[in-house]
């Protein structure tokens, strides 16, 4: 089904009931060029592009739920490419051009919305460091603006400009970086993979890999029977370690909780997303009008997808001393979603020591913003055997080989990445 | 999630300072490259029960040996572990 103003026109004279499905719930078949285990934002989006730009149109994506049910529905939908490191200075920065291109290529509104990100400075050495990020990202052609305090105290006057520990200076904003709504981006990959032949195949959980007497993979034994596959790529962020386990693999990676939070709706407040680091917090407005935010990660392993109650507190606080008025504001909801979280911060994605099997993993909490790129360039390396430019430093053996991309600077210490 | 610490009762997780799995062990000086990198970087990931290491940072500054299922957060046990952080970082 094509959507355009015509089809909302002839659906509304027709009171909306000639509406179909927007994708195809598919029974799976005997075999497939390419199975992707994970029917999230990621999943979705390599099967898309697999078909869309490298002609492979013979493909599964398994999901063990229901699509978007995984950290894809549980995100604070931020997008952004403010990154520093090369690596992924270069990477998010293709995610964030193909979110910009992302509703038309999928004829599906996702709600994409550059409203900008900022993040909030407090000393003149912070100032520094942003400047420095602000002028690696325009040397590589992504748009990035150094605020003072008096521009930020035009955009947001009630904010807490005099807090007594973290006074805030000003903030590096990224005019192009904004929302999209979640939900929006699988059902958009999933209408546009099905169309061209995708079969999406939910509650099909992978319970084992299908090998041969060399070992490589050719399949997976499912909830619903045993699939053959020409190459299994797996796109399962927070169950990584647990998928790989079943090919005998052990990842550098420790699955966390993240809690996010939404409070009542409100009035329009905020004009983009805001992150304040130093206090562990970050906020966004969302179209309904709730305040979205959320903070660090909990701290333990966990595969539970709740968390506890000192981080709600730390991430309210954080929140007040920014914006003290939304202490009157009510906390409507909290969540928590599992993160892959990898011992340098940075994404993997890259062929598995088993022949047949490519990684896509490590996400940590920053996987939504990767959704298309993340796609883009899992296509390639599944269809080329070839990591995309933009990915080749997201390898699996870069811990072995001290070429670690470490944002934060944090080492491998997992939680506090 | 509230642990139980042998020396000072109850207490709310927010005393308390989490490292992680209690299994990997440090190699010794003269182990090679990659019995360091296992050590550093993999891990086991466990979903399901884990002895792990936390330290009573707001409270007793213990280490504590913690058994704990990642799955549900139920603890099943808690007993003393001096000296695992020193451990941890071969001190």
């Amino acid at each position: 089904m094509k959507y355009s103003i015509f089809s909302l026109a002839r659906a509304a004279l027709s009171g909306h009931k000639t509406w179909k499905p927007t994708w195809r719930d598919a029974a799976p078949k005997d075999r497939y060029d390419v199975v992707i285990i994970g029917g999230g934002g990621h999943g979705l989006a390599t099967a898309w592009f697999l078909a869309s730009e490298f002609g492979i149109r013979n493909v599964a994506v398994l999901e063990k739920g229901w699509i978007g049910s995984g950290n894809a529905g549980r995100n604070t939908t931020i997008i952004r490419s403010n990154y520093g490191l090369p690596g992924n200075t270069g990477f998010y920065e293709l995610s964030m051009k193909l979110w910009e291109t992302m509703e038309q290529d999928l004829n599906y509104n996702a709600m994409v919305s550059q409203r900008g990100v900022l993040n909030l400075y407090h000393s003149d050495a912070q100032r520094d460091a942003f400047a420095r990020r602000g002028n690696t990202m325009r040397i590589n052609g992504i748009d990035a603006e150094l605020l003072d305090q008096a521009a930020l105290r035009k955009m947001m006057p009630f904010l807490n400009f005099e807090n007594a520990r973290f006074p805030i200076q000003g903030g590096l904003l990224q005019r192009r970086g904004g929302t999209a709504r979640h939900d929006a981006v699988v059902w958009g990959y999933a209408h546009a993979a099905s169309e061209l032949g995708v079969d999406i195949i939910q509650n099909c959980e992978v319970t084992g890999f299908v090998r041969d007497g060399n070992g490589k993979v050719t399949g997976v034994e499912t909830s619903r029977g045993k699939i053959g596959a020409g190459k299994v790529g797996m796109a399962v962020a927070g169950s990584s370690s647990r998928v790989a386990a079943m090919a005998g693999l052990r990842l550098p990676i420790e699955s966390h909780v993240l809690q996010a939070f939404v409070s009542e709706a409100i009035k329009p407040l905020l004009p983009n997303v805001m992150t304040f680091g130093a206090g562990h917090f970050y906020v966004s407005q969302s179209d309904k009008g709730g305040l979205v935010f959320g903070g660090d990660i909990d701290g333990y392993n966990s595969y539970a997808q709740r968390g506890n109650l000192p981080v709600v507190e730390d991430v309210c606080e954080g929140g007040m001393a920014l914006i003290p008025m939304i202490g009157r504001v009510r906390l409507l909801r909290q969540w928590g979603g599992i993160m892959d979280m990898s011992m340098d911060g940075t994404p993997i994605i890259d062929m598995s020591p088993v022949e047949g099997l490519y990684i896509n993993a490590g996400w940590c909490y920053g996987g939504f913003k990767a959704t298309p790129g993340s796609g883009f360039v899992f296509a390639h390396l599944l269809a080329r055997d070839q990591s995309h430019k933009e990915a080749a430093r997201f390898r699996l053996d870069r811990f072995q080989r001290g070429a670690m991309i470490d944002e934060k600077g944090q080492g491998a210490q997992p939680n506090l990445h | 999630m509230r642990i139980t610490c042998p020396f000072c009762g109850e207490r709310e997780l927010g005393e308390f300072t989490y490292l992680g799995d209690a299994k990997p062990q440090r190699p010794v000086a003269d182990a090679g490259e990659e019995a360091v990198y296992d050590y550093v970087y993999l891990r086991d990931n466990v979903a399901g029960v884990m002895s792990e290491h936390w330290y009573h940072s707001g409270g007793c500054r213990a280490w504590l040996k913690v058994t704990r299922n990642t799955l549900t957060h139920e603890i099943s046990a808690v007993e003393p572990a001096a000296g695992a952080g020193a451990a941890k970082v071969g001190a």
